[in-house]
């Protein structure tokens, strides 16, 4: 289905994945989680020697307002994106699939805790 | 400036060349950009949108970075502990500014050694204000008053740019730089209302940062060529003469506030506009400046060249670690 | 002050702000000790302020801020404390005592050199006061022990970085462990005065920590980093010491013109 040589094509997948010239320090994606019972969200990316740099350059860089409890990094290059050009197929699915939502169903309004 | 690195990699990611594909990604760009959606970095975008915004955002970067300079002269002399605090808070920012500036550019595939290669070869341009020099204190006041003022006018819209990562490290940047334009007015103010020497100190400030900050807007309307197309891709959202009648309408009632005066005697209120006239700004002085003939721009450059250079030997022995790290993992795993 | 009024507990976020207005009057003692802790913390902060701008890569820009900022926030709270003994502020004793009446430990004042020295410097005082601020949060003195609290959390981050940062430089390349080696080299003769007790100390009693008890636990974390970096506890030389009496080396000076230039410029000013 792609047309793109593969390499670009994952290349291209996430925000930060895409870089082709080589730093000397590699980059990594921070995933802050702002307070006790939220999830990890994508906050942003850096460049780091290694993991462990990387886990305390995120808490300098992304947590000096109080923005967070917990971090993760991971390499950019570690993650696997679905690919772009396949959208269609990926995501076309669900779509026409009303009667997985609870606003499908509209005879039981006005009854109530239901 | 022409980035021709991002155009050799652009055209290997095979964006250049017309093809089927090509085109049913130009009709889905022009789209999404019709519907007033996002452009994520995944989705084919024009040669020339991506390479307008990997100019755009790595000259936004760099001058975050070198914006570093001037304000990072007085941290060692800021008169009071907690002036001191605040500046050294705000010039930290700048590096964080420039850090998501360049993170949103590696989107694009640029790398960050790279665009540094650039900054510091002077082939990358950047914000030319940066190119003043910071002679008195005042100019720590008239800096976040004035230039980051300006700054905030421009980015707010920005916020809103067609490209994703772009405009999610404005959201970022525009939160934490509320504080930057306060501060400034703050120290001002308290210039201003302090001893004759002070007040002059603030006077002579703002008399010299006044017309370079309402050039950071750019040339006027009719002499910049690339903000229509910029204005149809969504990544502008306002033209430079409309950015700067806002700044200029925001700042004469803030500086009637500080007890100082704008050096301009076009200033007056415009009833049938509904705005503040001003008067023709020296757009030599501003090219030149541009051109690096600015009074502080080989002082900046060669500053951040030392610091790139004087840290290369601790960037490789990190690297040097992480690797061997990495391959005694290995070997443990193999035994 | 007012028993009323709010009370510092320990653990609390203490702005210098808040200790000026809320704490009560120290004696003289306590407000030199208090002095001499805020002392080290603001030449530090001065000194690693300089990085800003200047580090190996943005992200050790923003690390470095931070540290300083941190080291920043101590020297106020203590400076804070501390002048309300004299009916001061926090500024008229970082800005308007000259360079005898300052009484930090000479390490701080030490140049900042390349980023071996400053990873050097700040090895050893993160270490030292690591141990000092985890024994002073038991202060009988509630306001040194509250400003302890929160320090200490914050410094144990900064012996954090620095380790990091020693184990990187000393095991990277070989230009960098010559350079690490040579950075240790120059700050290592500071640290016996860190150590050193003084009349002062004594005569506090439980609201001060005497320095030489913290050797031991110092030389023990210290020591296992070495080790791992493959590195020798630095031999030789000792300085003679003498920050807390005012004997300083003659970094001080300079670094203290720099930073009170302004100040003294516009004595009546307020900023």
């Amino acid at each position: 289905m792609s047309k793109k040589p593969v390499a670009a094509a994952t290349d291209t997948m996430t925000d930060t994945a895409t870089v082709q010239d080589a730093d000397v320090w590699p980059l990594w994606e921070v995933f802050v989680r702002s307070s006790r019972g939220l999830s990890h969200l994508h906050a942003g990316s850096l460049n780091a020697p290694d993991a462990e740099m990387a886990v305390r350059n995120a808490r300098d860089l992304y947590t000096r307002r109080n923005e967070g409890v917990s971090i993760w990094v991971v390499p950019s290059s570690a993650i696997t994106a679905s690919d772009p050009d396949e959208k269609d197929a990926f995501f076309e699915s669900p779509r026409g699939k009303e009667y997985r939502h609870a606003s499908y169903y509209t005879e039981s309004e006005g009854v109530k805790h239901l | 400036m022409a980035h021709q690195a991002s155009d050799t990699r652009a055209s290997a990611m095979g964006t250049s060349v017309t093809t089927e594909s090509d085109s049913a990604g130009q009709a889905r760009f022009d789209e999404l950009i019709a519907a007033d959606q996002r452009i994520e970095p995944a989705d084919w975008m024009p040669d020339a949108y991506r390479k307008t915004l990997i100019r755009q955002i790595s000259q936004h970067a760099h001058s975050e970075i070198i914006g570093m300079q001037p304000e990072g002269n007085w941290i060692t002399r800021a008169p009071s502990l907690k002036r001191k605090a605040i500046l050294m808070a705000k010039v930290q920012d700048e590096a964080g500014h420039g850090l998501y500036l360049y993170s949103a550019a590696q989107t694009l595939g640029v790398g960050r050694d790279r665009m540094t290669e650039d900054l510091i070869s002077g082939k990358a341009k950047y914000s030319s204000i940066f190119n003043y020099p910071t002679p008195t204190w005042a100019d720590m006041g008239s800096i976040g008053w004035l230039v980051d003022g300006a700054a905030i006018c421009n980015q707010v819209p920005l916020c809103r740019a067609s490209y994703g990562p772009y405009g999610r490290a404005m959201v970022r940047i525009c939160k934490e730089e509320s504080f930057h334009q306060r501060q400034g007015f703050e120290i001002l103010l308290h210039l201003s209302r302090g001893t004759a020497e002070q007040k002059a100190m603030a006077q002579e400030s703002v008399n010299r940062w006044y017309a370079p900050a309402l050039m950071m807007f750019g040339p006027p309307d009719a002499d910049s060529p690339n903000s229509a197309q910029s204005m149809a891709w969504n990544i502008k959202r306002f033209s430079n003469d409309d950015l700067r009648q806002r700044f200029v309408d925001m700042i004469v009632p803030q500086a009637e506030v500080l007890g100082l005066t704008l050096p301009d005697p076009a200033i007056r209120w415009n009833e049938e506009r509904g705005h503040y006239d001003y008067g023709d700004l020296d757009w030599d002085e501003f090219y030149e400046v541009l051109k690096g003939r600015g009074p502080a721009n080989a002082i900046r450059l060669e500053r951040r060249r030392q610091a790139h250079e004087d840290g290369a030997w601790v960037r490789e022995a990190a690297a040097a670690y992480a690797a061997r790290q990495q391959a005694s993992v290995v070997e443990r795993i193999a035994s | 002050m007012s028993d009323t009024s709010f009370k510092i507990s320990v653990g609390e976020a203490l702005t210098a702000e808040q200790i000026t207005a809320q704490a009560s009057k120290p004696t003289d003692a306590v407000a030199r000790y208090a002095l001499r802790l805020g002392d080290d913390a603001l030449v530090l902060a001065q000194r690693l302020g300089w990085w800003i701008a200047r580090a190996p890569e943005l992200e050790e820009d923003i690390a470095l801020g931070n540290i300083a900022l941190d080291q920043l926030g101590h020297a106020r709270s203590f400076l804070s404390y501390a002048a309300l003994a004299w009916d001061k502020t926090e500024d008229d004793l970082a800005y308007f005592r000259d360079e005898h009446e300052f009484t930090n430990v000479q390490l701080v004042e030490q140049p900042n050199g390349d980023f071996a020295h400053a990873i050097a410097r700040q090895f050893i005082v993160a270490h030292f006061q690591f141990e000092l601020y985890r024994r002073l949060t038991g202060s009988s003195n509630d306001m040194l022990a509250a400003i302890a609290a929160k320090a200490v959390k914050e410094v144990d981050y900064h012996r954090d970085h620095a380790t990091q940062w020693v184990l990187r430089l000393a095991l990277g390349t070989e230009e960098s462990r010559r350079r690490m080696i040579a950075g240790l080299g120059v700050m290592w003769p500071y640290v016996e005065e860190l150590f050193e007790d003084d009349e002062l100390v004594t005569s506090l009693g439980d609201a001060a920590v005497p320095p030489s008890t913290l050797r031991e636990d110092f030389d023990r974390a210290v020591g296992a980093v070495l080790a791992e970096a493959e590195l020798d506890v630095p031999q030789g030389f000792v300085a003679r010491g003498g920050g807390r009496r005012g004997v300083h080396t003659e970094f001080l000076g300079p670094l203290l013109a720099e930073m009170q230039v302004l100040a003294r410029a516009h004595p009546e000013a307020t900023w």
